[in-house]
């Protein structure tokens, strides 16, 4: 290695190529096996009678950071929601096709959405900590109300889940405070904290820094970075900036004349940033479009 | 430039003795008007506001020469000294028990509406609760006489029943509105963890919303504490102390003031007064609180 690349930083131009591409991943990804990762095979969704998502295919690599990018409403949030079955839960919505995670079918009829949640944890927009609940049992709830009582058990979960969503040093005393006190940016890694709390495989982050500051954000995308040694990531961002800084993999969504949207292509983020494939990438990544 | 033909031209600088101009008759008027209408509805204000004002004032005058040891001490069938003990224990014992039925009624039911019902359902009940809400309280009091007090007989359990059905919708409306102002963001973000969906109803939504949800029990418990339509031929009354026969007749305070201040006797019309402090403290106290407490909110 000749040739140390600089992190993005806030003195920096952003660059739209991946500043620690180069050292991080590695060049050539490793083809995968049908039964990793989170395989999405031929998934429709719908609200009522509106498509919107259309025959998407993908298949989301194990321990990286996969970002979903595209203009307002191609259904990349949709889609992300469809993965743990949030979607469902939208009156008058459903999915058509296949989710796998590690080759067992998310909606199989033998599947609890209940536990698929917890297998594919998720991290909203607008950071939405508990209300009337303290740091403490924000981070806990997931665990305590799914039956844990064992109170050395959910210490260490407070302290462990704080520590990798690198809020701990901040907040460790003043754990009895309510999770609203803190500012977006704290709350929002409380979010995050919560979340891996409960020892999800998955997190799927819809637009997690798009209420936050650009210092907030860039704290977030580190703990990305981070993070994606241990979990599966799976972010939505508007931000392209953003998707080149923190995943590895980047699927480009557009939407049809009928308003559904659907996969364009999906590459290794240099590639697909630099090098795309289909001219619809080419003219969203270069601004003309979008 | 084109000017219009039609614009009359006058030489400028005429503004400032325009403004100078006296007013005519009917701006004059317009003048009158414009002064006379807010000191109207201040006035309408003030006349609404001094009923309050007058019951508060009249009850103290009226009631507080007897309001005594005694009347707090002894139970009205005390023979040589009696008093409204009774009454103030009948309202303690029937209407949290009405609150019990009906408040936690009111409670599922506005859950249900709120956390699971479809949107028609929702609008269906709603406005059937609305129609309840508006029903004369002493509606409810003929609905139980037809029925238990019927099968039965009066009895302070009939008359728990009748302030239920009254406080019923008080609190399902209330339940229902509160839940509803609880962001749909919270609740995904229960679920997401991997929550089930009664324990986020139970543990996530109901305590985000347990301040709204005390103020809707209070003003469940004041509207219960204040009726006495529903009791009249449902509890009935009793001049005797009864602490925890539910199967016989049982005073309250309302019902004490309604019944004592119909008798011939100057003394019990005193006591009738003097027990309407009581309950007027009682109900004002509960709804002041309230008051307060949604203002403190606000401010948070």
């Amino acid at each position: 290695m000749t040739v140390t690349e600089p992190r993005p930083g806030m003195a920096q131009p952003v660059m739209l190529a991946p500043a620690r591409a180069a050292s991080a991943i590695e060049p050539e990804l490793r083809p995968l096996s049908p039964n990793e990762g989170l395989r999405i095979d031929d998934l429709n969704a719908f609200y009522g009678s509106f498509r919107a998502l259309r025959d998407v295919t993908l298949q989301v690599r194990p321990r990286s950071v996969t970002a979903f990018i595209g203009p307002s409403g191609c259904g990349k949030s949709t889609l992300l929601r469809s993965l743990n079955r949030m979607h469902e839960r939208v009156p008058g919505a459903r999915v058509q096709g296949k989710v796998e995670l590690d080759g067992v079918d998310v909606y199989g009829p033998a599947i609890n959405p209940v536990r698929v949640r917890r297998v594919i944890g998720m991290v909203f927009q607008k950071p939405n900590p508990f209300p009337a609940m303290s740091i403490y049992d924000n981070v806990v709830a997931g665990l305590r109300l799914s039956g844990t009582r064992d109170r050395r058990v959910l210490d260490e979960a407070v302290e462990r889940g704080l520590t990798r969503a690198a809020l701990w040093s901040e907040v460790k005393d003043k754990l009895r405070q309510p999770g609203t006190s803190l500012s977006g940016g704290q709350q929002q890694r409380l979010c995050i904290a919560r979340t891996i709390a409960v020892e999800p495989e998955v997190i799927l982050m819809d637009e997690p820094c798009s209420a936050l500051d650009p210092r907030a954000t860039l704290r977030i995308e580190e703990l990305i970075t981070e993070l994606r040694t241990a979990f599966t990531i799976v972010i939505v961002t508007h931000n392209m900036q953003q998707a080149a800084r923190v995943s590895d993999e980047t699927a480009f969504f557009t939407m049809d004349d009928d308003r559904a949207g659907y996969l364009v292509e999906m590459a290794p983020t240099t590639t697909l940033f630099t090098n795309p494939t289909q001219p619809l990438t080419e003219d969203y990544v270069s601004g003309r479009f979008g | 430039m084109a000017t219009d033909a039609t614009l009359p031209t006058r030489p400028s600088g005429a503004g400032g003795a325009r403004l100078l101009e006296p007013p005519n008759g009917q701006e004059r008027g317009r003048l009158r008007r414009d002064r006379l209408i807010p000191i109207v509805t201040v006035l309408a204000t003030v006349v609404t506001i001094a009923p309050l004002i007058a019951i508060i004032a009249f009850v103290l005058v009226k009631g507080l020469p007897s309001l005594n040891g005694q009347l707090v001490a002894n139970a009205a069938g005390n023979p040589s000294a009696p008093g409204a003990l009774n009454a103030i224990v009948g309202s303690l014992q029937m209407v949290p028990m009405a609150l019990l039925l009906g408040g936690g009624l009111g409670l599922l039911a506005g859950i249900y509406l709120s956390e699971f019902a479809g949107s028609r359902t929702r609008q269906l009940f709603g406005f059937l609760v609305d129609v309840l809400l508006g029903v004369p309280s002493i509606i409810a009091g003929l609905l139980v006489y037809s029925t238990l007090v019927a099968a039965n007989g009066s009895s302070a359990f009939a008359g728990a029943v009748a302030l239920s059905v009254v406080m019923f919708p008080v609190m399902m409306r209330a339940t229902e509105e509160v839940l509803r102002l609880v962001p749909t963001s919270i609740r995904e973000a229960s679920l997401a963890l991997g929550i089930s969906g009664w324990r986020t109803v139970l543990s996530i939504v109901l305590r985000a919303a347990r301040a709204g949800l005390l103020t809707g029990t209070m003003l469940a418990f004041a509207r219960g504490f204040g009726e006495t339509a529903p009791l009249l031929f449902t509890a009935k009354g009793s001049d005797a102390l009864n602490i925890g026969d539910l199967s016989s007749t049982m005073s309250a305070l309302p019902l004490f003031v309604y019944q004592y201040s119909r008798l011939p006797d100057r003394f019990f019309v005193a006591q009738a007064w003097s027990a309407a402090i009581i309950l007027l403290a009682i109900v004002l106290a509960i709804n002041v609180a309230v008051r307060a407490r949604s203002i403190n909110t606000r401010v948070e």
